[in-house]
């Protein structure tokens, strides 16, 4: 019996292991990047490369001997494919940029840090930080992986930052250097120390005070320590308490006062008081020796509150909100001058009337007309535009358009900061910052009410010991009072709750930039959409034939056709065709924009729009079929032969059809766009309400819909992606910009969302709302705590041992409820909890 | 009993210098990056002049 399921098991796993012989004999993978080696394969010192930029890069790592950089982590390296066209670093010898970029710099020494999209993994800190071994004049190097950021300290003496950078760039680290870098000397990274240290004091002060003040829980009857011990104890009690008012609670203190100074209360106010008459009421106890006073509850208040508040600092290092139009654009371009010789210029001394030349990918920096004959510039980004446009000679080009294609020539109209694409940011909503200091936590609305409360019962109780036992007494239980309801945990439970949801929200590659803004998002009742690059996704674009069917030979020789044109329709359509035979075109000609012509092995083949089929080919425009088609349509001729057209549909990204479905059902639906209303049918079934869907929108105009939207009551979410959602994303109640990859460049926003996690969106508004809730519960929670704490205060059985188990109890309980309920939640709404 | 009195002087003379410690380690940055360093963890110290695996295969 054992043997046979031995055997069983045998065949089992040998089976398995079959297909993966196969798999590594028939295709190799590059030992620097880890890809397929699809296209070809450089075989060098016994290892295989998919190009030659991975086996430059392993070549120059293993002459430095940095291979452990392989060992660390498999295949770490960066695909080096796609990187022929090189950014030029011309500027980067200039001296006024190097100051204005560096963070320190001497006559010989330099500073600064760099921000490196590409670090990705253990591998890429080691590398990174042995960069001397690759350049000598490096002398420090060490990465921020969270912040995927390189400081570098370079002896400029042997080296110049522009031969370090160029380095970076072939082992395949390229720097980002974005505009926004010229003048940002590095923000103030260390606000998060001071709080450190105030909780290091008061976490220091409340285990000190809290061993001196166990002999007094001990000792009932005060009679027991014998000597003065007493008052040893009290007096290191005070001076150990003394910091932590001043120095761990001031925060608290200073808003509180500026609140009432202002005429309101929040949470701050009632725990101040509580603050307040904790200490005082412990040193009167102690120095007229009528008790052990409360420093050990005191302390461990303020310890717990500060670690309250440094959970609700975290935030994501990787991810930047506050992006505007300097961080999209690059620090330089490459300009000519009068004898036509190329150099790079800082964009700030950019002026109109210089001429540029932009190479493919590359971006235009300002308002410019075109000197070539004709280029194609990609506005997707920009205006939301899904197919590139052609342009030509002496018509206008606009600030943040991609140059697609060959390089052209353009002559500047505009300076950077009065182009088309940065007159946005002077729109109001650019100007002031206020959303973020208008958020009230719940909190902060019931705290005058609680203050009064909480004053009230003081008052009452403390006016009953008067009447009934004197003075004394009645003091002893006012202040008892205002310390037991001191509302730690109650102001612990926003910050802790929101806390943890943020944490389970970024689990699920949504990153809000302040826990607070979480309520915006509960409260949603309206979420408007782009369409370009939001619902729908480029990459996703479905392509079909329409006509006859190709036999394999035609679909080699319109692969071939298609893969010789950079036009991105001819790329989306060689990728469909799968090759089975490399082919060489005897002749290529390609008019940008109409289609190309192309003969292969005999056989003339023609793509492109009607018209231009007519003109190349025998057919008469009237032998060509137009289209019932929405969206791009390319027809194909083979020897003057119309075989049909493919049709090209930007695909919507998965889960969204769903999502929309869903989200209908409670919410009010949007769509506005930038694009033209070709694809209006699809988007009807989603978006059925009258005057739902919107296209042909201008940036402008997609903010002016939102502050329409909310001046009806609506609170709005907006989603989108582009530099053309910024206005809108900035205005809306919740913005929340979508990314494929997060660390690359987002519009100003209060989340990012990952690409693929669109679908969950749904989800994400319900475990808001739920978070809401479990705040609520989490009140109600330490109000019990306060009701029980309060009972003791009023009949005066408030004893310092009873105050230090019952403060710690409240907050601690409160932390846990709240971690475990909001994973609850999430677990529930479909959210993952943990990695 | 009197002892007490130093000992406790003594113990809160070492938990002060841990405080002076941890405000030398706060200011000198340890807490801005807290994950970078356990990545760290994980290099080798190889001395330079050492061939790498990969050199040394090849000589051989």
């Amino acid at each position: 019996m054992v043997r046979s399921a031995l055997a069983i098991f045998k065949r089992g796993s040998f089976i398995k292991l079959m297909p993966q012989t196969v798999e590594t004999i028939s295709s190799e993978i590059c030992y620097h990047c880890g890809e397929d080696c699809a296209e070809e394969t450089i075989h060098y010192d016994d290892k295989a490369f998919c190009c030659n930029g991975c086996r430059s890069a392993y070549q120059l790592l293993d002459e430095s001997g940095l291979c452990s950089y392989y060992d660390l982590d498999a295949n770490p390296g960066i695909n080096l494919k796609n990187t022929k066209h090189r950014a030029r670093f011309d500027y980067l010898e200039d001296d006024e940029v190097i100051e204005r970029i560096a963070e320190f710099r001497d006559k010989n020494k330099l500073s600064l840090s760099l921000y490196i999209p590409n670090i990705h993994c253990t591998s890429c800190v080691w590398l990174l930080e042995n960069l001397q071994k690759l350049d000598s004049g490096v002398l420090q190097s060490s990465v921020n992986f969270l912040k995927r950021e390189l400081s570098l300290l370079i002896d400029t003496d042997s080296t110049s930052l522009r031969d370090v950078v160029e380095q970076l760039v072939t082992i395949g680290y390229e720097p980002e250097i974005r505009l926004d870098k010229l003048d940002s000397k590095s923000e103030s990274s260390h606000q998060n120390r001071s709080l450190w240290l105030k909780m290091g004091v008061a976490g220091f002060a409340f285990g000190n005070i809290m061993l001196f003040s166990f002999p007094d829980y001990l000792d009932t009857t005060g009679s027991g320590l014998g000597g003065n011990f007493h008052i040893f104890f009290g007096a290191l009690n005070i001076i150990l308490a003394i910091p932590v008012l001043v120095y761990s609670s001031s925060d608290y203190l200073r808003s509180a006062f500026a609140a009432i100074k202002q005429g309101g209360v929040n949470l701050d106010v009632p725990i101040s008081i509580g603050i307040v008459a904790l200490f005082s009421r412990s040193v009167y106890e102690i120095l007229t020796m009528t008790g052990t006073g409360y420093m050990d509850s005191f302390t461990g208040l303020i310890f717990f509150l500060l670690i309250g508040k440094l959970v609700q600092q975290k935030t994501f290092h990787r991810l930047s909100f506050d992006r505007d139009y300097r961080s999209y654009l690059p620090i330089a371009v490459n300009v000519l001058d009068t004898q036509g010789r190329e150099y790079s210029l800082s964009l700030d001394k950019l002026e109109p009337g210089q001429t540029l030349r932009l190479r493919n990918q590359e971006l235009v920096p300002c308002d410019s007309t075109l000197q070539s004959e004709q280029a194609f510039f990609d506005y997707s980004f920009i205006t939301g535009e899904s197919e590139p446009i052609s342009v030509t000679q002496g018509e206008k080009v606009f600030a943040g358009g991609r140059l697609i294609g060959r390089s052209a020539q353009l002559l500047t109209e505009e300076k950077v900061t009065n182009s088309y694409l940065t007159k946005l940011w002077n729109h109001e909503a650019f100007q002031n910052n206020d959303k973020e200091l208008k958020l009230t936590t719940f909190a902060d609305k019931i705290s005058p009410y609680f203050t009064m409360a909480v004053l009230g019962i003081a008052f009452a109780s403390g006016f009953y010991w008067l009447q009934t036992s004197g003075m004394d007494s009645a003091l002893s239980v006012f202040t008892a009072v205002l310390i037991i309801a001191c509302p730690c945990a109650l102001a612990l439970s926003t910050p802790f709750t929101l806390g943890s949801a943020l944490n389970v929200l970024s689990l699920n590659g949504l990153f809000v930039k302040n826990h607070l803004l979480i309520e915006n998002l509960s409260k949603a009742s309206a979420v408007v959409f782009d369409k370009t690059g939001t619902l729908t996704n480029s990459e996703a674009s479905n392509i079909e034939f329409i006509g006859m069917t190709l036999t394999e030979d035609e679909r080699n020789l319109v692969g071939t056709a298609a893969g010789n044109s950079i036009h991105p329709l001819s790329r989306k359509i060689a990728d469909i065709t799968s090759l089975t035979k490399e082919l060489k075109p005897d002749t290529f000609h390609e008019v940008p924009g109409k289609g190309i012509f192309a003969t292969i092995a005999g056989q003339s083949i023609c793509m492109g729009s009607r018209h231009f089929i007519s003109e190349q080919t025998s057919l008469g425009q009237d032998q060509i079929p137009e289209p019932d088609f929405i969206g791009s349509t390319v027809h194909l001729t083979i020897d003057n032969e119309y075989l049909g057209y493919f049709g090209i549909k930007a695909g919507l990204r998965s889960g969204i059809s769903d999502l929309l479905n869903r989200l209908k059902e409670t919410l009010r639906l949007f769509l506005i766009s930038g694009d033209n209303e070709g694809q209006r049918q699809e988007f009807e079934t989603y978006f059925s309400t009258k005057g739902s869907l919107l296209f042909n929108k201008k940036p402008e105009e997609k903010l002016d819909f939102i502050t329409r939207l909310q001046t009806e009551g609506e609170s709005v979410i907006m989603v989108g992606d582009g530099l053309n959602d910024a206005g809108a994303l900035k205005k809306s109640d919740f913005g929340i910009a979508l990314a494929d990859d997060v660390s690359s460049f987002a519009p100003a926003c209060d989340a990012i969302l990952e690409g693929d996690s669109l679908n969950k969106l749904q989800s994400f508004i319900q475990f808001s709302q739920n978070s809401m809730k479990i705040i609520i519960a989490s009140f109600v929670l330490s109000l019990l705590y306060n009701t029980v704490g309060l009972s003791f205060a009023i009949t005066g059985h408030l004893s310092p041992l009873v105050a230090a188990v019952l403060m710690p109890l409240s907050s601690i309980s409160v932390m846990v409820f709240t971690f475990f309920t909001t994973r609850y939640f999430a677990h529930k709404g479909g959210l993952a909890i943990w990695k | 009993m009197e002892v007490i009195y130093m000992l406790i002087g003594f113990s809160l003379l070492v938990a002060l210098i841990f405080l002076g410690l941890f405000f030398w380690a706060v200011r000198s940055g340890q807490f801005d990056d807290q994950y970078t360093p356990s990545m760290r963890v994980l290099f080798d110290q190889k001395s330079s002049d050492k061939k790498t695996n990969n050199q040394k295969n090849r000589d051989e």
